[in-house]
This record gives structure tokens, sequence and C-alpha cells, in this order.
């Protein structure tokens, strides 16, 4: 399977086996189980990334894993952000280190979202919960070089009005008079006054042009999935789709086979894939 | 008649609907509108419209001993209520306004009359409630899933 990586995406500066240290600079509490680290490599050196990509982050002494970088690329030695959601031994570790504490960092890994090939075009991006992390360095590089970019529009689903993520910054964003926001959640009570829905409703309401738009597309599989169908129905090509896949990511350079999807590793071949390359993987059982 | 014929001929739910249709889907026709909070009908009672909403945000709501949950909102170009195609002919939820909207509302005797005397216009009504249906059937399957929260 031949895949498209975003040509700009960058590697590890270092041997990508062996972590670099950082610090936690800051730690901020974003939901009930979400934490937002700010980390600092230890040997003053940034760590430069592409929207999209990953670090594999350690907790010495608990184990290693995956996160998205949710941070500003262009942010000069700032923009090492992570977003961790507290569901396992070592996702729970890292969003209990405080200012201070020593974080492995290896990376960055994979490929990017297509910041530079969407340039000209609309942009779609459409997140669902968590996967407005991954998505988020993407949306400041687009909101950095707006004027390069045709319409934007940011379509968002959370799970509950409790559960929409980086919530001050949504509000920000949707001030700007040159992006479109909207919000949707799957479930609330009638005191919310906003659109309560899955986030594939929000297309059709959108405003963009199908044959010169680049969707990206980020958030549980199944969302991805259907919003996919989506888009697809609104008359964008899956050739100008981008999705953020997920597996058990170990290595990060290809090697180990965790994170085998088809004939691709989603560490080294994605995380960003472009849809037509993905065909109907994700609509395969248990792969 | 002639607003609401144009209305009705250019709304993209009727999208290339035949004139004569146009005409008597027409006379079934009459613009509404609702202020903010107000409902546009409640659940049990007679699901004597259905509505095609102009302008504004409506939502639907479901009512448990404890709370009361909002499981849609519509907006612009959106139809409001299904339930006037099957028997008893009773509405499953609330509808309210959420702010000012306006709509077209729909004698659901009346069209479904027409759609008897005619079976071509009831089933181009069909054709045109079917994909709603699924659409929102999907959307509600989504929703049971409660996809989020495991993306990490």
């Amino acid at each position: 399977m031949a895949l498209v990586a975003e040509k700009g995406a960058a590697v590890p500066a270092h041997d990508p086996m062996l972590p670099r240290v950082a610090r936690v600079r800051k730690r901020q509490r974003d939901l009930a189980d979400v934490w937002t680290l700010n980390l600092e490599m230890e040997d003053g050196e940034p760590l430069k990334f592409a929207p999209g990509q990953f670090n594999m982050l350690t907790v010495f002494g608990v184990g290693e894993i995956p996160i998205s970088i949710s941070g500003d690329p262009a942010q000069d030695g700032g923009g090492l952000v992570h977003t961790i959601r507290d569901v396992g031994t070592v996702s729970g570790a890292l969003a209990r280190l405080g200012p201070g504490s020593a974080v492995g960092v290896r990376g960055p890994f994979g490929t990017s979202w297509p910041v530079e090939e969407a340039k000209g075009n609309d942009v779609v991006i459409l997140a669902g919960g968590l996967g407005l992390a991954p998505l988020r360095p993407m949306i400041y590089s687009v909101l950095a070089n707006r004027k390069h970019y045709g319409k934007v529009a940011l379509l968002y689903g959370a799970r509950g009005p409790g559960e929409i993520l980086f919530r001050a910054e949504l509000e920000q964003w949707r001030r700007r008079l040159d992006i479109e926001l909207q919000v949707t959640v799957d479930h609330a009570e009638t005191d919310w006054y906003g659109s309560v829905g899955v986030v594939t409703t929000l297309i059709p309401r959108a405003t963009f042009d199908p044959q010169n738009t680049v969707a990206v597309v980020c958030g549980p599989e199944i969302m991805m999935r259907f919003g996919a169908a989506a888009l697809r129905k609104a008359g964008v090509g899956d050739q100008s789709m981008y999705l953020s896949m997920e597996r058990s990511m170990k290595c990060a350079v290809g090697l180990c086979g965790h994170c085998q999807l088809g004939s691709a590793f989603v560490c080294r071949d994605g995380p960003v894939f472009r849809n037509d390359q993905l065909g109907s993987l994700m609509t395969v059982k248990e792969l | 008649m002639e607003g609401l014929e144009r209305i009705v001929r250019e709304h993209p739910f009727f999208a290339g609907l035949k004139e004569g249709f146009c005409q008597l889907i027409s006379g079934c026709a009459k613009n509404v509108r609702f202020e903010a909070g107000q409902y546009l009908f409640h659940e049990g009672q007679a699901a004597d419209q259905f509505y095609i909403l102009r302008s504004g945000r409506v939502a639907l709501e479901m009512s448990a001993p404890t709370r009361s949950l909002t499981i849609q909102t519509l907006g612009e170009d959106e139809i409001v209520g299904a339930s006037w195609l099957v028997a008893p002919y009773r509405w499953g939820f609330d509808a309210k306004a959420l702010e000012l909207t306006r709509a077209i509302s729909m004698d659901a005797a009346c069209l479904r009359g027409k759609c008897e005397d005619d079976h071509d216009l009831g089933y181009e009504m069909m054709k045109r409630f079917a994909p709603v249906l699924i659409q929102r059937l999907q959307a509600t399957r989504l929703q049971i899933l409660d996809v989020y929260g495991t993306r990490s």
C-alpha cells in the first residue's frame, strides 16, 4: 500500500529508540479525566514536529504509550503539548505528573495533516471527542496562515456539554469572523441551548465547496467512518479526506508490527492516512 | 398561496418535485412562527401536521421521571416530525422552539388524503421522507453507541 505522508512531516533528530528526557512545565485539567501536559526538553533542544504527529511518552518505571501532540508547532519550544485521557496505567501515571517531573520522549513519529496540500482550498475539520487534540496543531497552523485557505469550518462533536474539550479556545475561535465553528453534543439535558445530534449532522449545515475542499477527520474510528461517509455524500472526494488512525503502537518506527493495519503500519505509514488509501480497511472487523 | 407555492417549490426537501405536486402540497401548507420557548407539539398529542423549518432552531425533547433530555436539535431546511406518516399518528416526543422559528406547517390529514388519492404523489413523499428517517436512525444508532471516551 502506497501511503501519503505530508512532505513536511518531521523525523526524530536523535536515535528514535532512545527516549530523551523532558520535564513537565505545566499541567492543566481539561475535563474530569483529561489532562494537558506542557513539556520542555531537558537538553534545551526543542522537538520540532508537524501537525498530526505523535510522540512516545514514557513514565519511568511504569511504561510507554503513544500520545498525539496537541500544541502549536509554530510556538518556539512551547508547542510540545500532549493531551491525555486517564484510561490506563501509563496514561493515568502521565496525567498525575506534576510540574518538574521527568518524562521520556521519543519522536516525533508518523505522517502529518495536509497543511500544505490544503492551501488554496476550503478546509473542513471534523473532530469528535478527544480527537480535537490531534487536530489542534492543524487548526493553529491554518489560523496562523489564514489567508492561504478558503472557507474554514471546524465541526466538533462531544459526548455532552460537560465533555467539550478546549472549551475556552473554542469560544475564542468562535469569536473570529473567518472560521465557521459548530459544536454539537450527543446527549444533553434541556438546559443545554446548543446543538444536539451526532457530529455528522453538522456537515450538511456547513458552508464549503466540496469540489475544492480538504477534510481532516479525527475521533473514535466509528465516528470517522460515518464522518467520511457523510463528507462523501456532501461531495468531498476520498482523495481529499484525511483520517488519523489509532492502533497499539509500540516501537513507533515500523519494526514490531503491533500497529499493523492491513499492509500498513500506523506508526510509520500513519497515523494520518488519506481516505482513498485506507479503502475499505475501516469496515473490516477486528482489523 | 403563490408565496407558499414558491417556498415549497424552492425548498430542498421538495427539490425536483413536479409542478402539479407542488400545487397539491401547497394546498395543505401554511406559514407559522414560534417564539423561543414555545412548543410546536407535545408527546402523545395527535400528529396532525409536520413542519419544514425555514429559520430558527427546534429541540426534540423527551421527559424522564427525574429529568428532561434533548434528543436532537433541528435547524433551517430540516423537517420536524414523521409521526404523521404512521398510524396512530401520535407524537413520540415534545418539540420546542429554541429561538424565534419560522416554518411551513403541513396539514397531515390533508396531505395523507392527497397521497391516498394520488399514489404517485404518495411515492414522491415517501422517497423524500425515507432518507430523512434512515439518516436519523443511523444518527440515533451512533448516539446509542456512545462513541466518545476512548481516544487517548
